[in-house]
């Protein structure tokens, strides 16, 4: 096999000098009744060629090459060629968990920069060296504000992502951190501060909001904290699309910032693997969970980085520790810290703004074929449009005729919003696709 | 003697931040083909943000060169032995990042239609099929980010079976051998943990568990083999002892790659287990992540699972929601699919015989490395070793060195360290794991490296403890990091500016 680096020869030395004629001899000592007394089902071992064919296969069966619509968490944007050849050298790719200073400080610098990047962008005094994505990112904060405050009850805005709401009621019900949704205002697709100040009482660990939100709508955080703050809860602010962080005024208002970065260099992969960020004020940073990297001195007196503030952590604390968490997706983040320097404060901006003027340009063309956008407050770079009649499910039928992948029914997630669709448009939008996306929506 | 290594010229190289300079450029965008929206006019004023305060301006040629020189001060698994002791870090084959990389799995969207994802659901299907196989468990759920978060999804699912048969009970029991994730983990899922004494050989202590077995305990989470590298031989009993009184046992499979192809979980009582991906079945670790935390359970728990499940009709894959007596969601869509596809691609490649040998290939290489240093180092637990092997320090400690000193002076001789100081039921561990993919030539190297420290131990006991001594970073300050943490880039005059 090609990846078992020993002749026959070799193996017979090795177990011969344990004084072993056979290799079964390595597993005599495992009960009888344990053992799997025959080969596993599985087809024998396929070449390299086999195992491209056998992948090209299942590729071609995904919609491969269309234009596609689709946003919601998880975002289409141009990779800079640069990445991967970086991010895949061997020394970044087959690296371990940085426990070992002196032989990892290519690693240990790398995340120290992009926890620095992190906090420029989102206005917090401090950022973990990431989280599993931003969906368990949510959780974690939620669970690091109830620590804070000695608080347990979580409300959360219906306009955060679906999925991520689901993730925090799973960890929430094991946690007895009960959590209760605030509506959004049906005009403007922003929180319903009514209800917020209604939900809200001296029990609130926190309320966590997203922006831009699950619409695609800037929400009003500002707004949200000071109401938060009036009762002693901590605002949680999330993210899902990090291109928006170029252009938008970030949440310095806010406790803990959480999100998701795929969108800096890393493609949709079907949902996964991303790479969670989690932000906060510098008061708080020894209740964060996760890995934190730190600067400091070798013997020499010359910089040098490693891990820190580790007694948080589960490996130290076992289980008293802020977290179970030991995996981070450093991989990830390195790309999102090359993808970051390619782009740079000029770079993130224009991109920003392309990507704003793309998603207003198709927004208006599928009004003027039609479609209504249903939310007035402003938007980034995708928006919630009802078909005039046609159906959403029969305007994404067409445009597939026309090999076009359309924006995500929203009646999946929310009954009430029958008939509408999430609709992204980025920087890798063409004019002439956006434009035969938005005709399937004239009757 | 050092024989693997000669050092050689590493380049310095300052932060980004310290290379940044106004209007450089890493980037072109294309030309806006729509017309040009302003900012402050579709998103308010107040919304807009004038700059991103410190943020790099750097070119591309200084981008490649920043992170390739950075990249060459990392030690990797492609440079040799990376023998850290529970954490499998084997070879990750080229072929499985280039099969991520196919343009219709790595640009699949997970929203996009059911009929247009039928390869990437595909994925998730045959390689479930293979993880059932190999674990001999019932169904399994690919949706978890990592070990820690696998661990987490299946102390939840038993709570959930639990409670559905009306008693949650309100203790997880978890070997004092066990990693830190086990009682982190019990904790997060709501539990409370209590620790359970190994015996004299490192093993469950079966008296201890009967003792401590009682209606409140929901689970055993127990690690098999365990941390020292042994294997539980009184499994199917410990099986037994939580089976008869209502509890389930949990086994974390951080070192499920001694048992491929040899023997399943399945098959000696464990009720749930999950599965490390980026150890057993080689997923990189790309400096400490991503990984993936499958987790595989028998068919009592699998009603419980998180949704979506996939079913598949006349051919047809479809996912499938509607579960009341799920957990709920662990994550957002799928799972971690790029490393799901990693991951089949390597099963595809061993296929279930090439699967057999790499845990046979393993098991010898732990082996013969325990018997090439046995004579040196202190083997606190005899019984046969599996794919690791763990030492103490006992010996050369009398010489004032521990083995955070035996670790640092490995670095010199080429080697990344084994794992130090865990597991923490042996005193000053040395906790070895070579994994298969290692030759003969690098085996004999890492041993002749170990036994040449232990001479220097007693000629030169400073010469150890002052270690490393041939690395571009010298042993670092981690005592000073916690106590002044530095956690940010700062610019000088704002560092200046908070000194004053």
């Amino acid at each position: 096999m090609r990846y078992l680096p020993k002749s026959p020869e070799e193996r017979r030395q090795m177990l011969a000098a344990l004084g072993m004629g056979s290799a079964e001899e390595l597993f005599s000592h495992l009960p009888a009744d344990v053992r799997l007394d025959r080969p596993l089902d599985i087809p024998s071992g396929k070449s390299e060629y086999e195992i491209v064919q056998y992948f090209n296969g299942l590729a071609a069966q995904n919609a491969n090459g269309y234009p596609s619509f689709l946003g919601a968490g998880v975002y289409r944007h141009f990779r800079p060629v640069v990445v991967d050849p970086l991010a895949t050298r061997s020394e970044f790719l087959t690296a371990y968990t940085p426990y070992q200073a002196e032989i990892s400080q290519g690693v240990l610098t790398t995340i120290f920069e992009f926890q620095t990047m992190v906090t420029q962008l989102t206005g917090m005094d401090v950022a973990n060296a990431s989280m599993y994505d931003g969906s368990t990112a949510v959780p974690e904060a939620g669970m690091m504000a109830a620590r804070i405050t000695r608080r347990d009850k979580l409300l959360v805005a219906r306009t955060v992502h679906p999925e991520y709401r689901e993730v925090l009621n799973t960890y929430g019900r094991h946690q007895t951190l009960p959590v209760e949704t605030v509506a959004y205002d049906a005009e403007s697709g922003q929180l319903d501060f009514d209800d917020l100040d209604a939900k809200l009482d001296h029990e609130t660990a926190a309320v966590i909001v997203q922006s831009p939100n699950f619409f695609g709508v800037v929400d009003k955080t500002r707004e949200a904290a000071e109401l938060a703050h009036r009762y002693g809860a901590l605002l949680v602010v999330i993210f899902t699309e990090a291109v928006s962080l170029g252009l938008l005024e970030p949440a310095c208002e806010a406790d803990i910032v959480a999100g998701e970065m795929q969108s800096f260099a890393h493609p949709p992969s079907y949902g996964g693997p991303f790479v969670g960020v989690l932000a906060t004020r510098q008061k708080y940073v020894r209740q964060m969970p996760g890995r934190l990297v730190g600067e400091t001195v070798d013997s020499e007196g010359n910089r040098a980085f490693c891990l820190t503030l580790a007694t948080r952590e589960q490996h130290i604390r076992r289980a008293k520790a802020t977290s179970n968490i030991c995996t981070n997706q450093a991989l990830i983040a390195l790309m999102a810290t090359i993808y970051m320097s390619v782009f740079g404060k000029q770079g993130l901006r224009e991109l920003a703004e392309q990507n704003l003027s793309k998603a207003h340009y198709l927004a208006d063309e599928i009004g003027r074929n039609g479609g209504q956008r249903v939310f007035s407050g402003p938007f980034f770079n995708e928006f919630v449009v009802r078909t005039n009649g046609v159906g959403a499910a029969e305007v994404n039928r067409r445009a597939l005729d026309e090999k076009i992948v359309g924006g995500l029914p929203l009646k999946k997630f929310y009954p009430e919003l029958q008939d509408a669709l999430l609709v992204c448009a980025t920087e890798v939008n063409n004019r002439d696709e956006m434009d035969r996306y938005a005709a399937q929506f004239s009757g | 003697m050092i024989r693997k290594v000669r050092s050689h010229q590493t380049q310095n190289e300052p932060l980004l931040f310290e290379r940044s300079s106004p209007g450089k450029k890493g980037y072109q965008l294309p030309p806006l083909d729509v017309p040009g929206v302003a900012p402050a006019e579709a998103l308010g004023v107040a919304n807009v943000r004038r700059e991103i305060e410190g943020f790099p301006e750097v070119s591309e040629v200084e981008i490649i060169r920043h992170f390739t020189r950075l990249s060459t001060w990392n030690y990797a698994i492609d440079l040799g032995l990376y023998p850290l002791g529970s954490c499998t870090m084997k070879y990750n084959p080229r072929l499985n990042e280039f099969v991520a990389r196919i343009e219709g799995l790595a640009q699949a969207h997970p929203y996009q239609p059911e009929e247009l994802a039928q390869g990437a659901m595909r994925v998730q299907v045959q390689l479930e099929q293979y993880l059932r196989e190999t674990t001999g468990m019932d169904e399994v759920t690919l949706q978890p980010a990592a070990g820690a978060h696998g661990e987490q999804t299946g102390i939840l699912l038993i709570r959930a079976y639990l409670e559905a048969q009306g008693d949650a009970r309100r203790k997880v029991l978890i070997p004092d051998s066990a990693h830190g994730t086990n009682p982190a983990t019990a904790a997060i899922a709501g539990y409370e943990v209590e620790e359970i004494k190994s015996n004299d050989q490192g093993m469950i202590d079966l008296e201890a568990l009967e003792r401590a077995v009682d209606d409140s305990v929901a689970a055993l989470m127990v690690t098999n083999p365990n941390t020292v590298g042994i294997f539980e031989k009184d499994i199917a009993m410990v099986a037994e002892i939580l089976h008869t009184r209502g509890a389930q046992l949990y086994m974390d499979g951080a070192n499920m790659n001694a048992l491929v192809g040899i023997a399943r979980p399945g098959d000696f009582g464990v009720d749930v287990m999950h599965l490390n991906l980026h150890k057993t079945f080689s997923t990189p670790h790309g400096g400490g992540g991503p990984g993936a935390g499958p987790v595989a359970v028998k068919k009592h728990l699998a009603p419980h699972l998180p949704v979506p499940r996939i079913e598949e009709s006349n051919g047809i894959l479809r996912y499938c929601y509607d579960r009341e007596l799920s957990i709920g969601r662990v994550r957002a869509y799928f799972g971690n699919f790029g490393v799901l596809v990693r991951a089949l691609a390597y099963i595809l490649a061993h296929g279930g015989d090439g699967l057999r040998n790499a845990t046979i290939d393993a098991v010898l290489n732990a082996n013969y490395i325990r018997m090439g240093i046995e004579d040196r180092y202190e083997l606190p637990y005899k019984a046969p070793s599996m794919h690791e092997c763990v030492f103490s320090d006992d010996r050369q400690a009398r010489s004032g060195v521990r083995t955070g000193d035996i670790a640092k002076r490995l670095i010199d001789y080429g080697f990344h360290p084994y794992t130090v100081s865990f597991p923490l039921i042996v005193r000053g561990a040395l906790m070895i794991e070579p994994t298969e993919t290692e030759s003969k030539q690098e085996l004999d190297l890492f041993i002749d490296a170990l036994r040449s420290i232990a001479d220097e131990v007693e000629s030169d006991p400073e010469l150890v403890r002052s270690a490393p001594h041939t690395t571009r970073t010298k042993r670092v300050d981690e005592t000073r990091a916690a106590r002044r943490p530095v956690l940010h880039w700062k610019a000088p005059e704002e560092e200046k500016q908070a000194a004053d």
